[in-house]
């Protein structure tokens, strides 16, 4: 069922384009999402009940690292799909393995900097400014091991079957969530990181 | 932790019940076996993708849950019909009009109309399944199972007792330290999953799989509502999801969200809640009214008056639909600007519902009325719906609403709009479409005392309860004394009650006795209706359309029937894509109960290693590559009967 020739492998198929149009939707849900989370940490950021306050515990350098990371991973990504378009499985496979790596990068990281606070006596558990710190970016790294996940998987399928109509779909959508993943960063960098320094 | 912890023990009713249970599960296991079915339940059942299998279990799930959200209820009536009754203890009340309002909401609504716009919308739309077939039946399974989890919590553990909202700080674990909530909290997050793809599915599968011709504005107007509402429900079950989330993380482990000491803000989650939960009302609103569009249509034998206006109208709902969820908190000591603001959005609703209101109105204006079942829950819907209607728009008023907030006057108001909103509409759809899903007609004379004792029994049920709410009685009292006045205004509301239960059982009796006596000869458009859905056999062939029609104006149908249109031609058949079952929707759906289980009692180990059934079931799906099958010519050819080579209308025949 191809619907032209003009457009890239990932919209061939009719049932490829539903699948697409659907992760964009999704996408939808997960801003819904996100914001909520942030919502609520805007809320209760400030009480921080004794414990301590951003400004107090966060370490620029670090998280400066971390979104370095992540920033890059996203233009690996990218790169990834342009392989994909020029029909280059090998560099195709060779990109997403370094937007992994560069994922693994962000999730040591971040996972160091919990421990460090939790030993700090920070914890989920501390305030509810704390609370809505480690959900809010707990959720982000949940997403972010699920993606590691997710492109493993992603991975073993290039290998074994080359870039079809449906492998190229499941790439095009995983950049897509992997972008995502890195826009929210974005605003946990600004509306955490920012502003809790400040 | 030992067994009798586990059980609730010590209620003889409660411990009827666990015996009921169990006897229930044997006799159901022993007979599947007996009768050898499972192989049938598998294939056929429990591992299907079809759109309309689906959605008829999902409307199995809904009439049972409504059976036991309505036992709810009748025994809320029996405590409250007479002064001190002893019948209940204020903690059983308490989890009884928790369980009522979860269960009828999320587990009865929510259901019943997604169980219909499952079947209905790929036949009204002109399509052979969902956009994600295989995701809807996972949708179906973490619903069943996300209801099953909450159900069970009355004899395992006990159950929610903080009211359907579930304010903080009530809900937290210092004043409700048991598993009660922890069940609130993770059945309706297992619920929300299925819920939310379910919404993404139907805008994919709306937006792109229309037969061809059908623009947006040609759709028939309960595939809009649909729209409408799955576009609701990727917007406002996010929400819905976080506070969940959060629920779970103060109960579970202790985090300060909702905790005033740990400098939690309980404010935070009314507001989330009702973020959710107002926009929810709409979600089981629009469905509904997308129904009684159709019913009202077919049987005043009228094209649906106001087409555009009524889109409007829903688009229109929608928006506002996320802006009023304070009018559910005023006297939570917002300022009078905040109250003022949220009462004019909440007014405003009243302007595209009212438009919705005359619009049906005209459309039954000079038209050939029949007053079929399903003509007749529409007629009943309209001065019911607007009483509802009136007194929200009074409860609106946030000076006035002072004296309302909390009381019976409320409670009543929103059954008046949820029943004729809800009820009413799925049942008008049940008695419409149940020819499309089982190929019989429900009996019309069954119907009517259904539609008479119900609408009764509803009338004299919540009527009384606005005075008594007037009068100062405020909502989930488990008891009151003598002399206060409400006596007789209880007792009729008992007594209605018992009718409305009679009603559900005319619906109950109707199913049973058609499907052993109904003539099977009801042909494919048995009302002599409008939309495609009724194009085909009934009841429908697994594959849907044996040729996609080509659609060039609303009511499609009717078109074609006037001009004597011919549907398709032997030779127009080609092979037809259809997809393969699966297992791995139910397997997951399993999983996701059990660890839902393991969570609500707090053992982490167990429910981490289950949750590897999850993850299993993830990966499992990504490498399945499984492209579906195609259904040979000469089997549409024998199913659809095509001995001549022209397929001519039921009405021409």
């Amino acid at each position: 069922m191809a619907s032209g020739t003009s457009l890239p492998l990932e919209y061939s198929t009719k049932q490829n384009e539903m699948n697409i149009l659907g992760f964009w939707i999704f996408l939808g849900a997960e801003i819904v999402l996100f914001s909520t989370l942030f919502a609520g940490y805007a809320v209760l950021e400030h009480n921080t009940a004794g414990g301590p306050a951003g400004s107090d515990i966060f370490i620029m350098k670090d998280v400066m690292i971390q979104t370095f990371l992540l920033l890059t991973s996203s233009f690996t990504c990218s790169l990834a799909i342009h392989q994909m378009r020029n029909n280059n499985l090998k560099g195709l496979i060779t990109w997403l393995l370094i937007t992994m790596a560069l994922g693994l990068g962000f999730l040591y990281m971040e996972i160091n900097e919990f421990i460090h606070y939790v030993h700090e006596g920070a914890t989920m558990q501390t305030s509810a400014f704390l609370s809505a710190f480690f959900t809010l970016l707990g959720t982000h790294g949940a997403h972010v091991t699920l993606g590691i996940g997710w492109l493993t998987l992603l991975i073993i399928q290039l290998v074994k079957r080359g870039i079809t109509p449906v492998t190229a779909r499941k790439t095009f959508i995983i950049s897509l969530y992997w972008h995502f993943l890195d826009v929210v960063w974005i605003f946990i960098f600004t509306f955490v990181y920012l502003k809790g320094l400040m | 932790m030992s067994l009798d912890q586990i059980l609730v023990t010590g209620d003889p009713m409660i411990l009827a019940s666990q015996i009921a249970i169990l006897i229930t599960m044997i006799a159901l296991i022993v007979g599947i076996s007996y009768f050898k079915k499972w192989k049938y339940l598998w294939s056929e059942w429990f591992t299907t993708v079809d759109h309309k299998k689906i959605g008829i279990m999902y409307i199995l799930a809904g009439v049972i849950m409504f059976f036991r959200g309505g036992v709810d209820g009748l025994m809320m009536k029996a405590q409250t019909s007479r002064p001190n009754m002893e019948f209940l203890d204020a903690q059983h009340y308490d989890e009884i009009f928790t369980t009522h309002g979860v269960i009828m909401i999320l587990f009865m609504a929510m259901p019943l109309l997604i169980g219909i716009m499952n079947v209905v919308i790929p036949l009204q739309i002109g399509a052979r399944d969902v956009a994600f077939p295989k995701l809807n039946a996972l949708s179906f399974w973490t619903f069943f199972v996300g209801a099953m989890l909450f159900n069970i919590s009355f004899v395992i553990g006990g159950s929610p007792d903080a009211g359907w909202t579930s304010y903080f700080p009530l809900a937290g674990k210092e004043f409700t330290p048991g598993v009660g909530n922890n069940y609130y909290a993770i059945s309706l997050q297992i619920a929300g999953i299925g819920t939310l793809a379910t919404g993404i599915n139907f805008i994919v599968t709306i937006l792109k799989m229309r037969a061809p011709g059908m623009t947006l504005m040609k759709m028939p107007m309960f595939t809009w509502t649909s729209l409408v509402t799955s576009v609701i429900i990727v917007a406002a079950f996010p929400i819905l999801t976080v506070a969940l989330a959060f629920m779970t993380l103060d109960r579970l482990f202790g985090t300060h969200f909702f905790t005033v000491a740990g400098g939690g803000d309980p404010m935070l989650w009314l507001n989330l809640f009702w973020l959710w939960g107002h926009p929810e009302v709409y979600i089981v609103v629009l469905p509904a009214f997308g129904m009684f569009s159709e019913v009202i249509s077919t049987f005043s034998r009228k094209n649906l008056y106001g087409y555009s206006s009524m889109v409007i109208s829903i688009v229109g709902i929608a928006f506002l639909s996320m802006l009023v969820w304070v009018h559910h908190f005023y006297t939570m000591g917002n300022s009078a600007a905040v109250n003022s603001v949220f009462s004019i959005t909440t007014m405003a609703i009243a302007i595209p519902t009212g438009v919705k209101i005359f619009n049906w109105l005209f459309t039954m204006r000079k038209g050939r009325i029949q007053f079929s079942t399903a003509m007749l829950w529409s007629l009943a819907f309209i001065p019911c719906f607007t009483i509802g209607g009136v007194t929200g728009v009074m409860l609106a008023m946030a000076a006035a609403d002072y004296q309302y907030h909390n009381t019976m006057f409320l409670v009543a108001h929103f059954h008046y709009v949820l029943i004729p909103g809800v009820v009413f509409a799925v049942f008008a759809g049940l008695y419409y479409w149940w020819p499309k899903m089982f190929g019989f007609k429900l009996n019309e004379k069954i119907g009517k005392w259904h539609f008479w004792l119900f609408v009764i029994g509803f009338n004299l049920t919540f009527m009384p309860m606005f005075f008594v709410g007037l009068d100062g009685m405020t909502r989930r009292m488990y008891t009151y004394s003598e002399g206060l006045g409400w006596e007789a205004w209880l007792g009729v509301s008992a007594v209605g009650s018992l009718i409305m239960a009679a009603g559900f059982a005319a619906l109950c009796y109707n199913i049973y006795w058609s499907f052993r006596f109904a003539s099977r000869e009801v042909g494919n458009d048995p009302w002599d209706a409008r939309t495609l859905e009724w194009t085909m056999a009934s009841p429908a062939p697994h594959y849907n359309f044996a040729v996609v029609p080509e659609v060039d104006s609303i009511d499609p149908l009717w078109k074609m029937k006037k001009k004597g249109i011919k549907a398709f031609t032997k030779k127009d058949l080609k092979p037809i894509h259809m997809p393969s079952n699966s297992g791995i929707p139910i397997i997951m759906g399993i999983a996701f109960g059990i660890v839902g289980f393991f969570l609500v009692f707090e053992w982490f180990t167990l429910a981490a290693i289950w949750s590897l059934g999850i993850i299993g079931g993830l990966i499992a799906n990504s490498f399945d590559y499984d492209d579906g099958y195609y259904v040979p010519v000469d089997e549409i050819t024998k199913t659809e009967g095509l001995d001549d080579t022209e397929r001519k209308w039921k009405g021409d025949q």
